[in-house]
């Protein structure tokens, strides 16, 4: 399989890599990905936000994992910077893929990486004493439909 | 000058021989005959040509030419050897036992089976990838057919005791069947001494070309039959019709005079290089040697590079080496690979993990590059691992809190 063009290119130079202050309030850590559960990628992604407007000034990530999951961690890491953490919640794992030009068996690089924003989101605002946001999820109509289409085979 | 890219990828195939393909060449045009016409001077030639190469390529494994059949490559030959023993000893019993780190093609073959009725044993294997002897003996049943045991293992190229587990096999009436795919050719196999009653390999392992692969099956004490897969013809004594893979044939044949000749030279040789470059590796903290480290092929070297994922390992040097990864990102299960979960590796070092397959025309420069470029590729990634970094942090892995 080969990769793309960008893939490529966040691999070859990755962006932002390293780490912040965990013990800072004004950084969110997220560290996804538990080996336990399946994944054969770990990612850990760090936001720093203002406390005033809420816009991440830095991002930084340490990724374990394919050339596409390191990819879409360098990838978020730039996006993330300059958002508010609201508008952080809303990239989606299939803006990932778009952009780095995923095939198929490469989606799950990206379904962590958003997994990865929402739990450092939700660590910083843990950090300072607000409840974690939850997006409402598209996916769960999806199953609904699955799980029919499913039985009707049976 | 060293030109790139490297193939390290031995263990997948093999580039033919020049000499094998100067060999095969007139069976393309000239002598282009029909092995089964009978009636005519172009069937009569390549009759003899695959003659010889059969001669040949039981001379490599001490069989007699009556005893190889020549299917389409080691997994035809793993298919029929299987399938048309169970079908032809379905009087005698119903009971196969093989092991966890079996290629493929013998695996879902059983898998099959099971399908069919029969009950398989799969042996687990230690650390270094052997299995118990006498969980094996332990394990056969008065309805036992076959054992089926890899002769050497594909992802670590740990080599079985053949010749001892030949001798629970003769003791208890049970057949030995064995996939010597990257055995042959590399390492002295002799189906008398070791015992074997049926064996698997193919010739696109051994500098031969893709598409030809043979069958042994014994003729004398005991004498072996197996119930043909595919019907027709009836060429191969009856075992497999179709129609022989005439110039592929005599290349096999030739690819196996040339190691019956070169084995030595060429094990000595890259079991030098090899042991350079597992040693140099070995060097970096955290790496891992797979697989029992003496008895083992001298091309192939497996090893595991803790906190750093091979997939992404290797794409740091794929444009310039060719080798493969225990790794799985690719694939839908995300499961890495089960001969290395077999040997009790946890899925971190399974994930981590780049099989090195020498050949014959691995260069020493190429090695010396390869020990770079790996070294390089290692170091970078772990900088940016985040389990490197929570190792050289003193934190235990197991210890971690994940987010979900």
């Amino acid at each position: 399989m080969a990769y793309s063009e960008k893939v490529l290119e966040h691999y070859n130079n990755p962006k932002n890599v390293g780490s912040l202050d965990k013990n800072s309030k004004a950084v969110g850590t997220a560290l996804v990905g538990s080996p336990e559960h399946g994944h054969s990628d770990i990612m850990r992604l760090q936001i720093e936000v203002n406390p005033v407007t809420q816009v991440i000034t830095d991002a930084r990530f340490k990724t374990f994992g394919c050339g596409s999951a390191i990819a879409a961690s360098s990838l978020v890491t730039e996006w993330l910077k300059g958002k508010t953490i609201h508008e952080a919640l809303r990239i989606d794992n299939m803006d990932i893929v778009e952009e780095l030009n995923l095939p198929p068996v490469k989606l799950h690089c990206s379904v962590l990486a958003e997994e990865a924003i929402k739990a450092a989101v939700n660590n910083y605002r843990y950090k300072n004493g607000l409840e974690a946001l939850v997006l409402e999820e598209e996916e769960e109509e999806y199953e609904e439909e699955e799980e029919e289409s499913e039985s009707a085979f049976h | 000058m060293l030109k790139l890219p490297i193939y390290l990828d031995n263990n997948a195939t093999t580039p033919c021989d020049p000499r094998v393909v100067e060999a095969m060449l007139p069976y393309f045009t000239e002598t282009f005959g029909n092995a089964a016409s009978r009636n005519h001077p172009f069937g009569w030639a390549a009759e003899e040509a695959v003659d010889f190469a059969r001669e040949q390529v039981a001379k490599l494994i001490g069989a007699d030419p009556k005893e190889i059949i020549f299917p389409s490559g080691a997994t035809e030959s793993d298919n029929l050897a299987l399938k048309g023993v169970f079908e032809m000893y379905a009087a005698k019993g119903n009971h196969i036992i093989t092991t966890a780190t079996e290629h493929k093609a013998v695996l879902d073959t059983c898998k099959h089976l099971e399908k069919q009725g029969a009950r398989v044993t799969y042996l687990g294997v230690n650390s270094e990838g052997f299995i118990d002897l006498k969980e094996l003996e332990a394990a056969i049943t008065p309805a036992t057919i076959m054992v089926a045991v890899i002769y050497a293992n594909n992802e670590i190229g740990v080599i079985n005791p053949m010749r001892d587990i030949s001798a629970i096999t003769r003791r208890h009436g049970v057949l030995l069947m064995t996939d010597a795919t990257q055995a042959v050719g590399k390492i002295p196999v002799d189906v008398n001494k070791d015992g074997i009653d049926l064996m698997a390999f193919s010739a696109h392992k051994m500098y031969g070309p893709k598409g030809v692969g043979a069958l042994y099956v014994r003729r004398k004490s005991p004498r072996v039959k197996v119930t043909a897969q595919l019907d027709g013809g009836g060429h191969e004594r009856g075992m497999r019709s179709g129609t022989l893979n005439v110039p592929g044939i005599v290349g096999f044949g030739k690819a196996c005079e040339i190691c019956q000749q070169e084995m030595e030279e060429d094990g000595k040789h890259l079991q030098i290089l090899r042991d350079k470059l597992e040693k140099a590796l070995l060097q970096l903290e955290e790496s891992y040697l797979n697989g029992a480290p003496n008895q083992r092929l001298p091309h192939v070297s497996n090893i595991s590079f803790k906190y750093v994922e091979g997939e992404g390992l290797l794409m740091g040097f794929n444009k310039s080496i060719a080798l493969s990864s225990g790794s799985a990102c690719t694939s839908a299960s995300l499961e890495p690979s089960y001969v290395l979960k077999a040997l009790g590796l946890g899925d971190d070092l399974a994930h981590s993990s780049l099989r090195f397959g020498l050949g014959r025309f691995t260069t020493e420069e190429q090695i010396n590059y390869t020990i770079q470029a790996v070294t390089d590729a290692v170091n970078r990634l772990r900088a940016i691992s985040p389990l490197w970094e929570m190792f050289k942090d003193g934190i235990d892995l197991d210890t971690i809190q994940w987010a979900h």
